[in-house]
């Protein structure tokens, strides 16, 4: 029997507001512990929360961003349980009226474009931090009451692979649309996965299991991976799945059981009696509809119409904000688009991605990157010595005109220079004059080669490609 | 000096017939006389007392304008936060807890420089009607000190009662502010609520308690409610109506004003000789020219339900707090943090307050919550409508406040069921959420007996106006415990 997975997301993205949500103490990551914090956000006897409006907004750009519904009159609700780093012993948070609702998020695959729905979009507080100490435990409440939206999809999704498209377009449009710096290893991106498998061409839902503790977007490729076939492997061999939480081992490369479905907690939800119901009006909606960036889609169909970038380059440059801004930067200091596209697409992203590094952290500035390629365009250095200069300004973020002129760079275009060295290089290498006299015109890129290497790059290649061939000629 | 009122003191001040440095040294004599007896006090900052009552008098001698309130002693409900001061909410878990920001109400109090004395006794958490359930003593009423002073804001009737302080800050939930001040024989006020800020009260159930104040009679209560009454940003439950200067209602005439007498509430159960103490109160204001009107309330009798459901379930999520991991009572032996959870609640709480915990997870409880709490909000709505319709046709309901006078100590503590049942006529208000008061109104064999007055929405005022007729009227408000 063949099997089809049925995945669904649960997602909580940090809010980038720059207050709480209950208070308004700073949202600033890190800081000295218990020093961003106050009667309210520590849960104190006697604080009273107040929503933040900004929060409000942040969340209903995020719904329109994601094609939902915005429910207009909602209530926050408490959902109690007791945990050392829950000052109140309740989380407030929305239970039956979510703020969005009904959306959904494109992802491309190769039988055409797929909807996976979004079910629902509500905001809520986060927790604090328990450190573990070898003499106790300590909390740090920080981190309370930074404001948090959890983004649940319905259970479209068939496979890791699609699971990590809808994850990477839904990071992409939270940072387009600066709801969140959706930074992972900050926490201030977090995904949960539920799981569960039934017989191709049926349409009942198996049982699920819900998978925690995935640090990154392959972590929950991996998980989701491995869950798939551990369930099909599990019925394979006449055992049932039970619903139960389970944590991803990343070491081990496995998901294990945290805990089952009986030892579930009854969150006891009731509406929040500290607060009024949010009324959202449609003057807000539409004031926020109005400040929508141009979004990921919107734009990658621009650069394929207006710059006739390939799809797959167009996908990739605006896959996240700050790449397609880093390209859009260098295009407006006068490079050509495709030239940016290239270099950007190759240099740039193979140079991060050995360092591990983002878009963010690149010292190069768009405007050197854009005189890089004016360099080569105008025939003062040639491409190979501008892998090298960009090596150099990816190190110290210098300008390539400095690193050019200190470095001796520029590109020899003298006839006679050039002719003079092929002939050296024809000289040394009898064997391969033989062998283009005998009809292998593979030798000439041979010799073209050493020529190169020996005026360590710098003549014309083009000059290069003419005289040697002249010289052959000749002898 | 100790029987004066608010207004008679500030008055004496005001001819520099007494300083407030005198003033304040007075009433700690006074406290140190009566309070072993009464044991209204769980805290007392007479420092910090003394330095306020200093200020005040610089101010006056340079011939600075003052608030009504200032220099004047006063003392807060121990559910209240008072920064640098213990805020105990006379339990076990917080006997520790030192406050480290004022309520707003404190804030106002303050600004306005009132002299605070200290902190005052209580049921637990505000949980009960005698203030039995205090983890440290209990509170005698002064008019017997055999009997309670009601609860919970026990603590706050009685100082004021027994001259121990000249105003005093409570809170009422289901009727402890009006319920203790009815066997106290004082002025007790449950304002709109949201007429005054939560923030700074340690929370029993969210949807209901209200801050207010307890004076010797109505004309205090006025000049208290301007100073506390108001919007607050830290309070989203807080509203934005504008407070008015209720001392305007002072001193004016009833006449053709319409009461209501809701007949459900004189109903069986009402102790016949407080009938007829209330039945003299409406023949007092039908010779005032108020027009008398019998009018029908029939979802009250869901109230006590209604509340014992929703005010229990608030409270099992506020008091969640209190785990003993933060701050407060923390149990000693412990295996891991649950067992922590376990212990330190255990023998941090009281009973009352367990079993509202309990009862109150119980009806939150996945399979329970439809029928009980879900229910239990429908008839709310319910009740808020036929208060609503009511005020359509009256411009206050006059009923008890309380169906017997103070009990002796001892008397309820085994049967909670009839020690809810001393609330229910005050219950209703809050589930409404509508305003009322109650004042003095006379005496079963030497014991006081309140009359409440309800008001619609934001109608303090007519509460106040209604309230000081009776008091012109009448002389109830004079008549002081032997104490
Ligand atoms: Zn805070």
């Amino acid at each position: 029997m063949e099997f089809e997975a049925v995945i669904g997301l649960e997602v909580h993205a940090e809010l980038s507001t720059k207050t709480k949500i209950y208070c308004g103490c700073t949202t600033e990551f890190g800081g000295e512990q218990n020093t961003h914090c106050c009667p309210v956000c520590m849960g104190l006897p006697g604080a009273l929360p107040v929503l933040n409006k900004e929060v409000v907004s942040y969340a209903i750009k995020a719904g329109l961003a994601l094609n939902c519904e915005i429910n207009k009159e909602t209530y926050m609700a408490r959902k109690n349980y007791f945990y050392p780093d829950c000052p109140k012993n309740y989380q407030i948070t929305q239970d039956e009226t979510p703020l969005c609702s009904n959306g959904y998020i494109e992802i491309a695959l190769e039988d055409g474009v797929k909807k996976v729905g979004i079910h629902r979009i509500h905001i809520e507080e986060d927790a604090g931090k328990a450190l573990h100490r070898e003499d106790g435990t300590y909390v740090d409440f920080n981190r309370s009451g930074v404001p948090l939206i959890e983004i649940v999809s319905k259970p479209d999704m068939r496979s890791a692979q699609e699971a990590k498209m809808y994850l990477e377009n839904l990071k992409a449009i939270l940072q387009y649309t600066e709801v969140s710096d959706c930074k992972m290893e900050e926490g201030s991106l977090r995904c949960d996965a539920n799981v569960s498998i039934r017989p191709k061409g049926t349409s009942e839902f198996g049982v699920k299991t819900e998978i925690k503790n995935m640090n990154s977007f392959k972590a929950v490729e991996k998980a989701i991976e491995f869950e798939i076939k551990r369930q099909i492997e599990a019925i394979k061999n006449g055992e049932k799945i039970v619903q139960e939480t389970r944590r991803w081992d990343e070491v081990k490369g496995e998901t294990i059981v945290m805990r089952s479905k009986e030892e579930a907690h009854d969150y006891r939800y009731f509406p929040e009696p500290d607060m009024v119901y949010l009324e959202v009006d449609d003057k807000w909606i539409e004031n926020i509809k109005a400040s929508l960036p141009e979004l990921p889609e919107m734009k990658k169909a621009r650069y394929i119409n207006e710059y006739g970038l390939p799809d797959y380059d167009a996908g990739i440059l605006t896959s996240s904000k700050a790449l397609a801004g880093y390209f859009e930067e260098t295009v407006a200091k006068g490079a050509n688009p495709k030239d940016a596209s290239n270099w950007i697409m190759g240099e740039v992203l193979r140079t991060l991605n050995d360092r591990e590094m983002t878009i963010e952290d690149i010292k190069v500035k768009p405007e050197d990157l854009a005189k890089l390629i004016e360099l080569i365009n105008n025939g003062t250095i040639t491409g190979t010595i501008a892998k090298k200069v960009f090596k150099d300004m990816f190190e110290t973020g210098d300008n390539p005109e400095k690193i050019v002129k200190e470095k001796g760079m520029v590109q020899i275009s003298d006839e006679n220079a050039i002719r003079d060295i092929v002939n050296k290089v024809l000289d040394e290498n009898p064997q391969s004059v033989e062998d283009f006299k005998n009809g292998k015109t593979k030798a000439m890129g041979f010799v073209v080669g050493q020529v190169m290497k020996a005026s360590k790059g710098k003549a014309n290649p083009q000059l290069v490609n003419k005289l040697v061939e002249e010289e052959l000629q000749k002898r | 000096m100790h029987t004066k009122t608010l207004h008679e003191v500030k008055e004496l001040i005001n001819k520099k017939e007494i300083s407030c440095v005198e003033l304040t040294k007075s009433t700690f004599d006074r406290i140190s006389k009566v309070d072993d007896k009464i044991g209204a006090y769980l805290q007392l900052d007479e420092e910090g007392a003394l330095k306020k009552a200093r200020e005040v008098d610089e101010k006056i001698q340079r011939g600075e304008e003052t608030s009504f309130l200032a220099g004047i002693p006063m003392a807060i409900k121990d559910n209240i936060c008072v920064e640098g001061l213990k805020t105990t909410c006379a339990s076990k878990i917080l006997e520790n807890f030192v406050a480290p920001y004022d309520a707003h109400v404190t804030k106002k109090l303050k600004e306005n420089d009132a002299v605070i004395i200290g902190k005052l006794n209580m049921d637990e958490f505000a949980m009960g009607s005698s203030s039995e359930n205090s983890a440290f003593k209990k509170v005698k009423n002064p008019f017997d000190l055999e009997r309670v002073p009601g609860g919970s804001s026990g603590g706050s009737a009685a100082a004021v009662a027994a001259g121990e302080a000249y105003y005093t800050l409570g809170s009422d939930t289901g009727g402890s502010i009006r319920q203790p001040a009815s066997l106290c024989g004082v002025v007790g006020l449950k304002p709109t609520y949201g007429r005054i800020s939560r923030y700074g009260l340690v929370a029993f159930a969210s949807s209901l308690d209200q801050i207010g104040p307890f004076t010797k009679d109505v004309e205090d209560c006025a000049h208290v409610l301007n100073v506390i009454a108001g919007h607050d940003s830290m309070d989203s439950t807080s509203a934005k109506v504008e407070v008015e200067d209720y001392t305007k209602y002072l001193n004016q005439d009833i006449k053709g004003m319409k009461i209501g007498i809701p007949k459900e509430y004189f109903a069986e159960g009402l102790n016949p000789e407080i009938r007829g103490i209330i039945e003299n109160g409406i023949e007092v204001l039908k010779k005032l020219g108020a027009e008398i009107k019998e009018i029908s309330l029939p979802m009250s009798k869901y109230a006590l339900a209604v509340y014992y459901i929703l005010a229990s379930s608030e409270a099992s999520s506020n008091l969640a707090r209190f785990d003993g991991i933060r701050y407060g009572f923390r149990a000693e032996d412990f295996e891991d943090v649950v067992d922590l959870y376990v212990k330190s609640r255990s023998q941090g709480f009281g009973d009352e307050v367990k079993r509202r915990i309990m009862l109150g997870t119980y009806a939150l409880s996945a399979g329970y919550y439809d029928a009980y709490y879900k229910k239990a909000l429908k008839v709310r709505t319910l009740i808020i409508q036929e208060y609503k319709k009511a005020f359509e046709e009256v411009d206050v309901i006059l009923t008890p406040t309380s169906p017997t006078v103070a009990f002796k100590l001892g008397e309820k503590s085994n049967n909670p069921l009839e020690m809810y049942l001393s609330d229910i006529y005050t219950v209703p208000i809050n589930i409404a959420g509508v305003p009322a008061i109650s004042i003095p109104a006379g005496f079963v064999d030497g014991l006081p007996v309140g009359m409440q007055l309800i008001g619609d929405y934001f109608k303090e005022g007519t509460l106040l106006k209604v309230s000081h007729a009776f008091e012109r009227e009448t002389e109830f408000t004079k008549v002081k415990p032997s104490i």
